[in-house]
């Protein structure tokens, strides 16, 4: 069976491989609000062009990082349609109660390139980042809720831990599915109820497995001394580099830039 | 001073009935008392449900005793105080190595026990180094786990124990899950282990080959230690280990059955050689 990648992460060595995670993470948040700040053709073709500069910066293939729009692809036509036929305005052609207007057009476009960008930039930190970076930077960014009894270390944890059993649940799944083929189970016939019911015996056994390994990974945990997260220590801390300040420096200038689009309405 | 010393230990779990409110006790371990040596290789053997894992689970402080006292290096273990030392000293690996490897990359699991402890970044650095190296895994140290076959899992939980600088380690089944080829690298590395690095080993296993590198064993049987010995003690007493449901080496049950018919051989014949050379020589 092939190793799922998860949140697609493609490794090659670039500069936004080695930013730390929590810059890209923030970086992505500033992306997706300035996709909203920008309104005129200016904003949007600014916001396009650094988009191809990470994405040529990344090392990834163009065509790799497009492939990330797929699942988003029919909610973006029905979105799109839904704004060409349904805006009010200016009518440039009608067919029975459908028409179609001019913001209609202009609000469609808007909206499939905002689409466009905000999957394409947030997957762009999936494709450099590995879960379990991210997971590190998410702890650290959002250690602060700590101080509102938030579990920010336990989260954490169960994130990797989870990261780390996805794939070797799938595997087994796929054991007991072949295990009970073999005894003439059906998982492919039948209506939606039927396949439904064909799945009980595929998540019974998995989920008495996958509790028996929950148990013994605590008991391992704590036979190594795993007490929480106060008092831990890293192999691998997250320090900031020189990069990482010039990366949080272009940040900034990128949002004020995005700013000054937004209030020109350029 | 002894390292694992146990008096008097008794150990009950406590099982909760679906009908009944009342709880039931199962008796896994009555009245066992021991002393283990510094440097020792122990192996424990007994059938399904005589208690080994429940013995094994003691050592580390995963389970306190319901009577008696065990202490690890002097420190007791039901002081709870002490735990994390206990932990420390005596280190655990079990049977299955899926189930107890947390890091998505080899090195960061090693170095998970270490960073619990609280060491420095470049301490964790340099013990990860050094316990990968001993288990032979350094040049896997950037792989995912999943990627491993089962032998080389397991050396990497091994080495995770490892970085701990434990005085004991307690392998509960390491290779039950293991090809033959995952086996020997398993048991060299342990063997290993406690040659070179003077590291305490209690070894639970149901392969009989693997107990012949022990300096004592101990066969269980329903909560106590019915046997103690040293291999070949322990193997010339075939029809004793029969009747606690062991099998013995093949070469031993033959070397036995010869005997019986007449043959001039001693008891307790562990290896093909062994035989050879009291058939031939
Ligand atoms: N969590 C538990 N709750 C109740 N009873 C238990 C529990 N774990 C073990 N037992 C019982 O305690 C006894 C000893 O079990 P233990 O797991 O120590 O045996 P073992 O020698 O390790 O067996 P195996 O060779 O199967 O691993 C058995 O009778 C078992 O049924
Ligand atoms: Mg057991």
């Amino acid at each position: 069976m092939g190793e799922i990648t998860l949140g697609q992460y493609y490794p090659t060595n670039s500069i936004l491989h080695r930013l730390d995670p929590r810059v890209k993470f923030l970086g992505t948040l500033v992306y997706v609000v300035s996709l909203f700040l920008v309104r005129g053709p200016f904003g949007y073709a600014f916001c396009g062009a650094v988009l191809l500069v990470l994405i040529f910066l990344s090392k990834v293939p163009f065509l790799y990082v497009l492939r990330s729009l797929k699942p988003i692809l029919f909610i973006m036509i029905i979105t799109m349609a839904f704004n060409v036929f349904l805006t009010p305005g200016t009518i440039l052609w009608r067919w029975g109660f459908l028409k179609i207007t001019e913001e209609g057009i202009r609000m469609a476009v808007k909206m499939g390139i905002r689409l466009v960008f905000l999957v394409t930039g947030s997957s762009i930190m999936t494709l450099t980042t590995t879960p379990n970076s991210l997971t590190d930077g998410m702890e650290s960014l959002f250690g602060f809720l700590r101080i509102f009894h938030v579990p920010v270390h336990e989260i954490a944890m169960m994130m990797s831990i989870a990261l780390r059993f996805i794939p070797i649940l799938t595997e087994e799944t796929d054991k007991i599915r072949k295990a009970q083929i073999a005894r003439g189970a059906d998982f492919e016939t039948g209506g939606f109820i039927k396949r439904m019911r064909a799945m009980i015996p595929l998540l019974v056994p998995l989920f008495v497995s996958a509790f028996r390994r929950a148990n013994d990974l605590a008991m391992a945990m704590e036979a190594r001394c795993y007490h929480g997260g106060s008092g831990r220590t890293r192999m691998k801390p997250l320090r900031y580099e020189r990069r990482d300040v010039v990366a949080y420096a272009a940040m900034a200038a990128f949002l004020a830039i995005c700013i000054v689009f937004s209030v020109t309405g350029l | 001073m002894s390292i694992i010393r146990a008096s008097r230990l008794g150990f009950d779990y406590i099982k909760y009935n679906d009908e009944s409110e009342d709880a039931e006790k199962v008796k896994a371990i009555s009245d066992i008392s021991f002393e283990i040596e510094k440097g020792d290789f122990i192996a424990v053997l007994g059938h399904n449900g005589s208690g080994k894992s429940t013995l094994a689970k003691h050592i580390n402080a995963l389970l306190v005793p319901t009577s008696g006292t065990m202490w690890i290096d002097g420190v007791n273990t039901a002081e709870e105080d002490e735990l994390w030392k206990v932990r420390q000293k005596a280190g655990m690996v079990f049977q299955n190595p899926d189930n107890q490897i947390i890091g998505t990359v080899v090195d960061e699991d090693v170095a998970f026990g270490p960073e619990n402890l609280g060491i420095s970044t470049e301490d964790i650095w340099s013990r990860v180094d050094e316990a990968l190296g001993k288990v032979g895994m350094l040049g896997f140290r950037d792989r995912s786990p999943n990627r491993l076959s089962g032998g080389q899992k397991q050396r990497v939980a091994i080495a995770g124990v490892v970085a701990m600088r434990p005085e004991c380690i307690v392998l509960d089944e390491p290779t039950a899950m293991l090809d033959p080829n995952g086996r020997r690298e398993v048991l060299e590395v342990i063997r290993e282990l406690n040659k070179k690095e003077g590291v305490t080993v209690i070894l639970i296993t149901h392969y009989m080959e693997e107990v012949i590198f022990a300096d004592r064993v101990f066969v269980m049987d329903s909560g106590e230690i019915a046997l103690e010995g040293t291999p070949r003690e322990i193997f010339s007493k075939v029809d004793e280990l029969k009747k606690l449901r062991l099998t013995v080496p093949q070469v031993t049950e033959l070397a036995h059955e010869l005997r019986k018919a007449g043959v001039e051989i001693p008891e307790g014949i562990l290896t093909i050689d062994e035989l050879v050379d009291a058939l031939c020589g």
